[in-house]
C-alpha cells in the first residue's frame, strides 16, 4: 500500500472541496481507494458525509480507508454516523457500527446494544460486541456508566454462546476489554470470568477457545 | 468458495425435521425438494444410514437436469457428502469424478479432499492426464475442462507425494488460481516455505478476487508467517478473520492447546484478530 500512502501524502494543498470533489468523480475502484484516503488524511469534520457515503460502496479498500478517516474525526462523527446508520444496507451499517465502535463514543451505545443483542448480519453483530468493551465510560457519570454496563455484561454474555464463532471471539474480546473498566467490579468482574473460563472450556472452535485464554490469563494475572 | 444464503437458509432450515429432509429427498415428484434436502443434511451434518444412502442414490439422479445438460441435485448430493464424514461413499463419489458435469466432478473432489481417503488419490490424478497443455478453457464455458483448483488441493491435502512431479507445472498455468492451488498443494506435500511465499505476493495483486483466493489458501494450509500480510492486505475484514482463523487454528494445534498454554505466536495472531473485528 505504499502507492496509496505516497498518493495520499502528495495531496497536501489540495482543498477539501477538491479532495471531496475527487472521491465523487473516482472511476475505478482503486481511484476511489486513493481518493478516500486523501480525503480520511485531510481529518477535516467536513469531510463526513462524504465518507459515510463511501461506506456504501461495496468497495471494501474504500470502506476501510473511510472508517479510518471517521474514526480519527472521533466524537465529531459520531451523530452523522448514527443518524445514518438507520436505512443502511448491511454491508454499509457494519463499517458504520465499526466506526463508532471504534470511537467509543457512548452515545452509540443504544444502537451497540441492540446490534449485538440480535443483527441479522453476523458482521455486524461483532462489530457492536467489540465496540461494547471499548466504550470510554469516562464520558458518562458514573451512576450511568454502571447502569449502561450492567447491560453491556447481560449482552455479551449472551453473546459468547451466539452460533456464529466470530461474534463469541468478538464478545469475549469485549468482555476482556471491558473487565479493568468496571465501575462496580464487585457485581460484575466474577460473571466475567466464568462466561470466559465457560468458553474456554466449551466452545467447539479453538480460535475462540483461544481468545478467552488470552483474557483469562491477563484478567487473572496478579496485578 | 461458494457463498451459502446461511441466515435465510437457516431460518427456513429449522422448520425441517430429519425424517422429513430424507422423505424430500426419497421422493421424485419434485425436484426444488430434492435439492434443499441434500443441501440441508449436509449443513446440518446428518450423517444418518438412512441419509447416507439417500444421498449416494441422488449422485446418480437422472431427473433433475439444468438448461445446460448438468445434474444439480448430484452437486449438491456430493457437497453434502463431503459434510458427513462417512467414507463407504466414497467409490461412489470416485464414479462422479467421471460425470460429464464439470460441477459434479468438482463438488466430487471437493468431497473427496474433505472425506480424507487415500484411494482417491490415484482417480484424482487421472484428472490432470495431459498435464498444463491439456488444462485449456471449455469453449463458451466460464471454466476450464477440469477443476483443476479442486483437483490440486485434494492431491495437497491427500498427501499425495507421488504426484508432486505432476503437480509442479501448474504453478506456470495461465490462471492465477490454479497457480495458487499448485502452490498450496505443493507446500503441503514438501513443507517448502517458497510455495507459501508465492501466496503471500498474490495479497499484493490489485485484483481483489486474487488477493480474497490467496488469502483463503494460505488459511487452508495455515501457514503462520502470513498472518501479517493477511492482517494488512485490502480486502473485507471477514475474510481476512477466517483466514486467519485457520492460521491461528493450525498453530494451535501444533502447539498442544488446549492443554498447552498460548505462544507468543498466537497472541500475536490473536491481536492481529482482534484489530479487525
Amino acid at each position: 500500500m505504499v502507492n496509496v500512502i505516497e498518493q495520499a501524502n502528495s495531496s497536501v494543498g489540495a482543498t477539501l472541496s477538491e479532495l471531496i470533489r475527487a472521491v465523487e468523480a473516482a472511476d475505478s475502484k482503486g481511484a476511489m481507494v486513493v481518493a478516500v484516503n486523501r480525503l480520511a488524511a485531510a481529518q477535516d469534520a467536513a469531510a463526513i458525509p462524504t465518507l459515510i457515503t463511501v461506506l456504501g460502496y461495496n468497495n471494501p479498500g474504500a470502506a476501510v480507508a473511510a472508517v479510518d478517516g471517521l474514526a480519527s474525526l472521533g466524537s465529531a462523527a459520531v451523530p452523522a454516523l448514527l443518524e445514518q446508520i438507520d436505512g443502511y444496507n448491511y454491508g454499509a451499517r457494519a463499517w458504520a457500527i465499526r466506526a463508532v465502535a471504534l470511537i467509543g463514543d457512548p452515545r452509540a451505545l443504544p444502537v451497540l446494544l441492540d446490534t449485538a443483542k440480535g443483527d441479522f448480519a453476523l458482521s455486524v453483530r461483532r462489530a457492536a460486541a467489540r465496540g461494547l468493551g471499548t466504550i470510554d465510560w469516562t464520558l458518562l457519570a458514573s451512576e450511568q456508566a454502571a447502569a449502561a454496563q450492567r447491560e453491556v455484561v447481560e449482552v455479551l454474555t449472551n453473546a459468547t454462546v451466539d452460533p456464529e464463532w466470530i461474534v463469541r471471539y468478538a464478545a469475549v474480546a469485549g468482555l476482556h476489554a471491558l473487565a479493568p473498566n468496571l465501575i462496580d467490579p464487585e457485581a460484575h468482574r466474577s460473571t466475567i470470568l466464568a462466561s470466559l473460563l465457560q468458553v474456554f472450556q466449551q466452545d467447539d472452535v479453538p480460535a475462540v477457545q483461544a481468545r478467552a485464554r488470552l483474557a483469562l490469563d491477563s484478567l487473572e494475572a496478579p496485578r | 468458495m461458494e457463498q451459502e444464503p446461511q441466515q435465510l437458509v437457516n431460518a427456513e432450515g429449522a422448520s425441517l425435521t430429519v425424517e422429513q429432509a430424507i422423505e424430500n429427498l426419497r421422493q421424485t415428484v419434485d425436484t426444488g425438494l430434492r435439492y434443499y434436502a441434500a443441501w440441508w443434511l449436509g449443513r446440518f451434518r446428518v450423517a444418518e444410514p438412512e441419509a447416507v444412502e439417500a444421498l449416494v442414490l441422488a449422485l446418480e439422479d437422472e431427473s433433475d437436469r439444468a438448461p445446460d445438460g448438468g445434474y444439480p441435485l448430484r452437486r449438491n448430493a456430493a457437497r453434502a457428502l463431503g459434510k458427513l464424514g462417512d467414507r463407504t461413499v466414497v467409490p461412489a463419489l470416485i464414479r462422479c469424478l467421471d460425470c460429464a458435469d464439470y460441477y459434479v466432478r468438482e463438488s466430487a473432489a471437493q468431497a473427496l479432499e474433505s472425506l480424507g481417503d487415500v484411494r482417491a488419490v490415484s482417480p484424482l490424478r487421472a484428472l490432470l492426464d495431459g498435464g498444463v497443455a491439456a488444462a485449456v478453457a471449455v469453449p463458451d464455458k466460464p471454466h476450464l475442462v477440469q477443476p483443476y483448483n479442486a483437483v490440486l488441493e485434494a492431491l495437497g491435502t491427500l498427501g499425495a507425494t507421488d504426484a508432486i512431479a505432476e503437480i509442479t507445472p501448474f504453478l506456470a498455468h495461465e490462471v492465477p488460481q490454479v497457480q495458487n492451488a499448485a502452490a498450496r498443494a505443493l507446500y503441503q506435500l514438501t513443507g517448502e516455505a517458497s510455495y507459501c511465499d508465492r501466496l503471500v505476493q498474490r495479497l499484493q495483486e490489485p485484483n481483489l478476487q486474487l488477493r480474497r483466493s490467496a488469502m483463503m489458501d494460505l488459511g487452508a494450509i495455515g501457514y503462520l508467517p502470513a498472518a501479517q500480510p493477511i492482517a494488512a492486505t485490502l480486502a473485507e475484514n471477514s475474510l481476512k478473520l477466517i483466514a486467519l482463523q485457520g492460521v491461528l487454528q493450525s498453530h494451535l494445534k501444533q502447539s498442544g492447546f488446549p492443554a498447552a498454554a498460548l505462544t507468543d505466536e498466537a497472541r500475536q495472531v490473536l491481536a492481529l484478530m482482534d484489530e479487525l473485528l
